[in-house]
Order: structure tokens, then C-alpha cells, then sequence
């Protein structure tokens, strides 16, 4: 309780109208925080309560309470049959019929060891079958740059799972994103790749009154406008939406005003979103972390295009991504092959032509 | 190195017997001798070469724990054996290739304390000037450091492929862990190099544990020197520098011979967790790794029996410890005062051989240059 009260005295903007709503009768504040792994462990915890058929496999997540903590007490709550230990083997996914399993990937570096699996097996399956087999199956772990793990540790996977019919694949950002992505991710009938971050995964973020009900789902493919503004669009997917809404804060200073979008899902994308803000404010920035060539950034270009929104565009859209090399070790190198909130800044300046 | 004379006994050439283990073999119907010849220059050589890796290893530990070394760190302490014995059983034109806990091959296939230090510290004197880090060093020879569990296998058997290719007679080491042990690749791997009896010695360096799972509860067979099925296999004691020599010739020789692969299983501890973010006692007790340290540490067996046998005094040792010590200060000193990698190396080495490239940048009026 104090601690709680705590939080809620330091969210700020909701104190003032609470104390002078004089509501004696609730107990519990508005908002509290909560990291991006207690998030997605609260998640996991409710729909394994929820449904006997949702159970978790992968490597480290029982005993060791999972690679990155992200599944800590659910072994000791729910034993042996609903939180399994697997080997080292990514290749064992479990077309199991009638269970909804969660497979955690300890990064998804590892999961091209399986991805003929989740494409050939997993997304296809309900097509081929024209509708007789379907497959529940949730894909889940820490996606793109951590921090000085090197080359084959680092890469992003949006763009490769998001090029494929069949599959649902969600980037969240906050806790409240991970929370009910992952929550809608195990409900859906469908394979859904949840590509986590784990540099988010310690970060603390609001987590609203809503947000913390068992039944808090977020819908799958529909963004969410973040920032509202006028001058200009920015739309990213996991952590380069905190890049975007810091970059908005500076130049929030210059009178520019940005509209930060958070896509929350890669396919199906939210695109009228997009094309809506891209109509009021006529300038778009995407950004990214995965590589340039066939991006998520590629796509969203392509897509404005071929929609209403070209029209109303002022200039050309400008890609903010990773840099075209594999990610080097050295923190200098490393530093400059990933989205600065500083190169946000100048490309939202170069494209406005100021 | 120190040459006291004590009673007469001191000769570097003279050669000792010394008893190791006998293997447990599969399909062999013999296996190495369980007498180990052992001069005294290779003694100290070989005490010389552990011990290096271990203070290097621990290092390692201390530099990471300050921050200077980041990401990915998996040390090797406690299995020097192993990487020592090998190499002593190979020559410097055989191949070798490893996963990521690599920096003890690292060292034995011919890279430097300095080098390897200073490219976990990520400078640009590193061997691989910074950008590859932990997992990635190379060298001659020796194909890393990889970072992706058991997909090195694969790439062993090509390697020894290559070697029957060019009629070389030499042979590839391709090293994989328990953990790795049950990847299906490995079994393509088994299959391709029986089947073309390519000149490949897979060994399991088994310590027990993949991460925090024990072998127990990550594999259906324990007995990993059987799982290559049709392909022989022997057992080895991976703490003791000489069995672990005596069984890598006996293997070298069987692949020389065109016989065709063979797997060996080197049974040896991590001291360490996994990695640096693993304190390595929540799946295993404090009183195991003591137990290890105690009885069965590689560096204090080998002193110890050279000891024993006469071989080499006590100060010999300290000495040799006092200059490893000094080796690696002066490593250390060197890989925390170089400078980090120039930008201008960020965008190269994408391609081998290919005329300078233009790379995207993170927006698209970041043009940068690619040099091979």
C-alpha cells in the first residue's frame, strides 16, 4: 500500500485531480510502474492461470527462472508440466494439438536454428490446410541490439518475420505494450512472433489502472500515436519510440512538433494510422534498428506510396535505421551503428528543410 | 625458464613415465596408452601454457567486473587442460574450432596475451582490431570463437573436408560443449564425416553443465562419447593435461591414418557460471566447485606430479607464476591504455576482395566508406 502510494504521488499529473476528487472509497491508486519484465512475466503468469492449455518452454525458463528473468517464480507456481527446461535445441517447436504453447527463443539470434519451423510449419499450416489445422503457438524473446554482445548476437528480426503471410509478429515498447501484446499474442488463434527488447526489459514505466487487469489486452495490429503534433510524423517500433519521443522533446524547444507513432505491430501493420498522420502533418520519419535494405522502414515508404497519403507529402520520407554492417564489438563502433536520438533529430530537420 | 640444477636430476630431455586414466572406448578396440611419456621442458611448457590461460581467464574476470570488458564474457577456468592438451598434440597446420568459450584456444593456437585482452577491451590493437569481441577472435588456423550454440560443427567437418580435399594430412579439431551435444546439426555432421571418413575429431569438452542445465536434464544419453552412433569414440579424464594429449594424438593418428572421424569426450569443469552474469551456484552447490578445485585442479596436478617425480622444484614454479603475472599486467596495461578502433574501420571488411563500397549510414545523407 505505501508502496503504491508512493508511485502514485510521483506520477505527477494525476495527483492534483485525486486530492480534489476526495474518493475515500478506493483503495488502489490510478497507475503504478512496473518494468517491461515484470510486464510480460504478469502476462504469462494471468494467461497460464487462465487457460490449462497455455504452458512455456525454452531454454533456462524454469529453474534458472529464465535466461533473462523474464519468467522468474512461474516454475515454482505452475511445476514441471506447465514450465519446461528444454536442451539446447530451437528446432522444437511443438505443433502439440490442442495446446497453446509459448516458446521462448533466449534471443532471436538463435531462432534461425528453428525458422524453417516457424515459416514452413508454423505460418503455413492453416493456409495448406485451407483452414483444418491451426497453430496457437506464441514465439517470444529479446530481439536486436543489446549492448556490446557482437555480431551474431545483435541482429533485428522484424523485417525477416514480418515478410511472411501466415504470421503475426508484435515489437512492443513500454510495459503496458508488453503486457497486452503478449497477452493478445497467446489468446490469438495464430502464430504471433513477440520480438521483446532486452535493453526495455529493466526499465520501469507507467502501467495504468486498466493496464493492470487480468483481462488488459492490446489489439493486434493497431498502432498507437504516442505524441501528438503537427509539424511532422515519426514512426518507430520498440525502443526507438523512447528515441522518438526524446527527440520530439528537443525539438519540441525549436517549435517543431512532432507525432510520434509506436507501430506495437509489425504485420499486420497499422498503416491508415500512419497515412492519417501523414495527411495532417505531410512529413514522415521512420526509424528503426534493423538494417536499411528491405526494412521495416522500406516497407512503410512503400506502402505510404501506393496509398492517399503520397499526395499530402511535403517531401520524400527519410529512413532512420541501423547502419548496413554487422554490429561490431567496440562500444565507439557500436555507438554509431545504431540510431542516435541525435541522428532522429537531424533527419527530422533535413527532411523539413530547416 | 629457470634451469636449477637440484641433485643431478634436472635434464630437460629426460623423459618420465607418467600413469593416466584409461579411456572408456566406443568401437575402438584399443585406445592410448595409459602411460604417458612426459620430458621436462614439456612439463614446464605445458604447466607454463595453463596457468597463462588461467590468469588470464580470471583477468578477464576482474576487468569485466569493472566495467572495461562488456557484453558476453565466458571464461575458461578450470579446463585449461584441455585446450593445453590438445595443442600439444597438434601441430600449428592442423585446424581448430571452437564455440564461445574460446579465449584458452585462442591463446594455444599462437595469439597473444596482449591481443586477446585488449580485444576484450575492445581497442584496435585487438585481434580482430575491436569488433569482434569475446566470441569472435581468430587466427590462423583457428576459426573462433562462435557464437551461436553447435553451429561451429558443421563448420569443423567442411574444415576437415577441405583438409581431405587438398591431401593435406591434417586434421580439424572441432570442439562443442554438452550443451551443444544435443543440436541436430551435430548428427548431420557425424553422418557427412563417416560417410566421407573425413579427417575430423569431434570432441565434447563436457563440464557438466549447459548454462544452469546439468546434463541430466538436457540429455536422454549422458555418454557423449557414444552419441556419434557409428562413429568410435573415447572417454578422457579432461582435467589431466596428459590424457587429455595421449587421447588427441591417438585420435589424430586414427583420422592421419584415414580411418576417418572420431569423437572424443574430455569429462572437465567450469569454475566460472556460464557467463559473467551467471554466479554459477544456483544449479550447482559452492561445495562441488570447491571439491573440484581441491582434488582435480588441472595446473595443481601437473605441478604436483612433476613434484612428485622430481621433475622441477618449487621455486621453478613460482618463478614461472611471477612471470605470467608480469605477462599479463603488462597485457593488461596494454589493452586498457590502447586507444578504441578508429571510425573509419566501422564500415570495413564487409566483402573480401572487392573494390571500395559505399554503406548507408543511419539516415541517407550518411554516406560511409567500405574498405576489403
Amino acid at each position: 500500500m505505501a508502496a503504491s502510494l508512493r508511485c502514485f504521488l510521483r506520477s505527477g499529473k494525476n495527483t492534483v485531480s485525486a486530492l480534489q476528487r476526495r474518493d475515500f472509497h478506493r483503495s488502489a491508486p490510478a497507475a503504478v510502474q512496473m518494468t517491461v519484465r515484470d510486464a510480460l512475466n504478469q502476462a504469462m503468469d494471468e494467461e497460464l492461470e487462465r487457460d490449462e492449455r497455455v504452458f512455456l518452454l525454452g531454454e533456462e525458463v524454469a529453474q534458472y527462472d529464465g535466461a533473462y528473468k523474464v519468467s522468474r517464480g512461474l516454475w515454482k507456481k505452475y511445476g514441471d508440466k506447465r514450465i519446461i527446461d528444454t536442451p539446447i535445441s530451437e528446432i522444437n517447436v511443438l505443433l502439440q494439438a490442442g495446446l497453446r504453447p509459448i516458446c521462448e527463443f533466449m534471443t532471436f539470434n538463435f531462432s534461425m536454428q528453428a525458422i524453417d519451423q516457424i515459416i514452413n510449419s508454423a505460418a503455413k499450416t492453416y493456409y495448406m490446410s485451407a483452414g483444418l489445422q491451426s497453430v496457437p503457438i506464441v514465439f517470444r524473446g529479446p530481439n536486436g541490439a543489446s549492448a556490446g554482445v557482437a555480431a551474431q548476437h545483435s541482429q533485428c528480426f522484424a523485417a525477416w518475420y514480418g515478410h511472411c503471410p501466415g504470421l503475426k509478429v508484435v515489437s512492443p515498447w513500454n510495459s503496458e505494450d508488453a503486457k497486452g501484446l503478449l497477452k493478445s499474442a497467446i489468446r490469438d488463434e495464430n502464430p504471433v512472433v513477440v520480438l521483446e527488447n532486452e535493453l526495455l526489459y529493466g526499465v520501469p514505466f507507467e502501467m495504468s489502472e486498466e493496464a493492470q487487469s487480468k483481462d488488459f489486452t492490446i489489439p493486434i495490429g493497431k498502432a498507437k500515436i504516442e505524441r501528438q503534433g503537427n509539424s511532422i510524423t515519426l514512426v518507430a517500433h520498440s525502443r526507438y519510440v523512447g528515441h522518438c519521443l526524446d527527440a520530439a522533446a528537443v525539438l519540441a524547444k525549436e517549435g517543431i512538433e512532432c507525432e510520434v507513432i509506436n507501430l506495437r505491430t509489425i504485420r499486420p501493420m497499422d498503416v491508415e494510422t500512419i497515412e492519417t498522420s501523414v495527411m495532417k502533418t505531410n512529413h514522415l520519419v521512420t526509424v528503426e534498428g534493423g538494417w536499411p535494405q528491405f526494412g521495416i522502414g522500406a516497407e512503410i515508404c512503400a506502402r505510404i506510396m501506393e496509398g492517399p497519403a503520397f499526395n499530402y507529402l511535403d517531401s520524400p520520407v527519410t529512413r532512420v535505421t541501423g547502419v548496413d554492417i554487422p554490429m561490431p564489438y567496440a562500444k565507439i563502433l557500436e555507438d554509431h551503428s545504431l540510431p542516435q536520438v541525435k541522428d532522429i533529430i537531424f533527419s527530422v530537420k533535413k527532411t523539413l528543410n530547416i | 625458464m629457470a634451469e636449477r640444477n637440484l641433485s643431478g636430476l634436472m635434464h630437460n630431455n629426460q623423459s618420465f613415465q607418467i600413469k593416466c586414466h584409461k579411456c572408456d572406448l566406443h568401437r575402438l578396440e584399443e585406445g592410448p596408452p595409459v602411460k604417458a611419456e612426459l620430458t621436462r621442458e614439456q612439463g614446464l611448457q605445458y604447466y607454463r601454457t595453463m596457468q597463462t590461460v588461467r590468469r588470464m581467464e580470471l583477468k578477464a574476470d576482474q576487468l569485466y567486473k569493472q566495467k572495461i570488458i562488456r557484453g558476453f564474457c565466458h571464461l575458461y577456468d578450470g579446463q585449461e587442460a584441455c585446450a593445453a592438451g590438445i595443442e600439444a598434440a597438434i601441430n600449428p597446420s592442423d585446424h581448430l574450432i571452437t564455440a564461445y568459450r574460446a579465449h584458452g584456444y585462442t591463446y594455444t593456437r599462437g595469439v597473444s596475451v596482449k591481443e586477446i585482452l585488449a580485444e576484450l577491451t575492445g581497442r584496435r590493437g585487438g585481434v580482430a582490431k575491436g569488433k569482434g569481441g569475446s566470441m569472435h577472435m581468430y587466427a590462423p588456423h583457428f576459426y573462433g570463437g562462435n557464437g551461436i550454440v553447435g553451429a561451429q560443427v558443421p563448420l569443423g567437418a567442411g574444415i576437415a573436408l577441405a583438409c581431405q580435399y587438398q591431401g593435406n594430412n591434417q586434421v580439424c579439431v572441432t570442439l562443442y560443449g554438452d550443451g551443444a551435444a544435443n543440436q541436430g546439426q551435430l548428427f548431420e555432421s557425424y553422418n557427412m564425416a563417416a560417410l566421407w571418413k573425413l579427417p575430423c575429431i569431434f570432441i565434447c569438452e563436457n563440464n557438466k553443465y549447459g548454462m544452469g542445465t546439468s546434463v541430466e536434464r538436457a540429455a536422454a544419453s549422458t555418454d557423449y562419447y557414444k552419441r556419434g552412433d557409428f562413429i568410435p569414440g573415447l572417454r578422457v579424464d579432461g582435467m589431466d593435461v596428459l590424457c587429455v594429449r595421449e587421447a588427441t594424438q591417438f585420435a589424430a593418428d586414427h583420422c592421419r591414418a584415414g580411418k576417418g572421424p572420431i569423437i572424443m569426450e574430455l569429462q572437465t569443469y567450469r569454475y566460472h557460471g556460464h557467463s559473467m552474469s551467471d554466479p554459477g551456484v544456483s544449479y550447482r552447490t559452492r561445495e562441488e566447485i570447491q571439491e573440484v578445485r581441491s582434488k582435480s585442479d588441472p595446473i595443481s596436478m601437473l605441478k604436483e606430479r612433476m613434484l612428485s617425480h622430481n621433475m622441477a622444484s618449487v621455486e621453478e614454479f613460482k618463478e614461472i607464476d611471477i612471470e605470467i603475472r608480469k605477462q599479463v599486467e603488462e597485457a593488461t596495461q596494454f589493452a586498457t591504455s590502447d586507444p578504441e578502433p578508429p571510425l573509419e574501420e566501422l564500415c570495413n571488411h564487409i566483402f573480401s576482395k572487392n573494390p571500395p563500397l559505399e554503406v548507408r549510414g543511419t539516415s541517407p545523407w550518411s554516406k560511409l566508406k567500405s574498405v576489403s
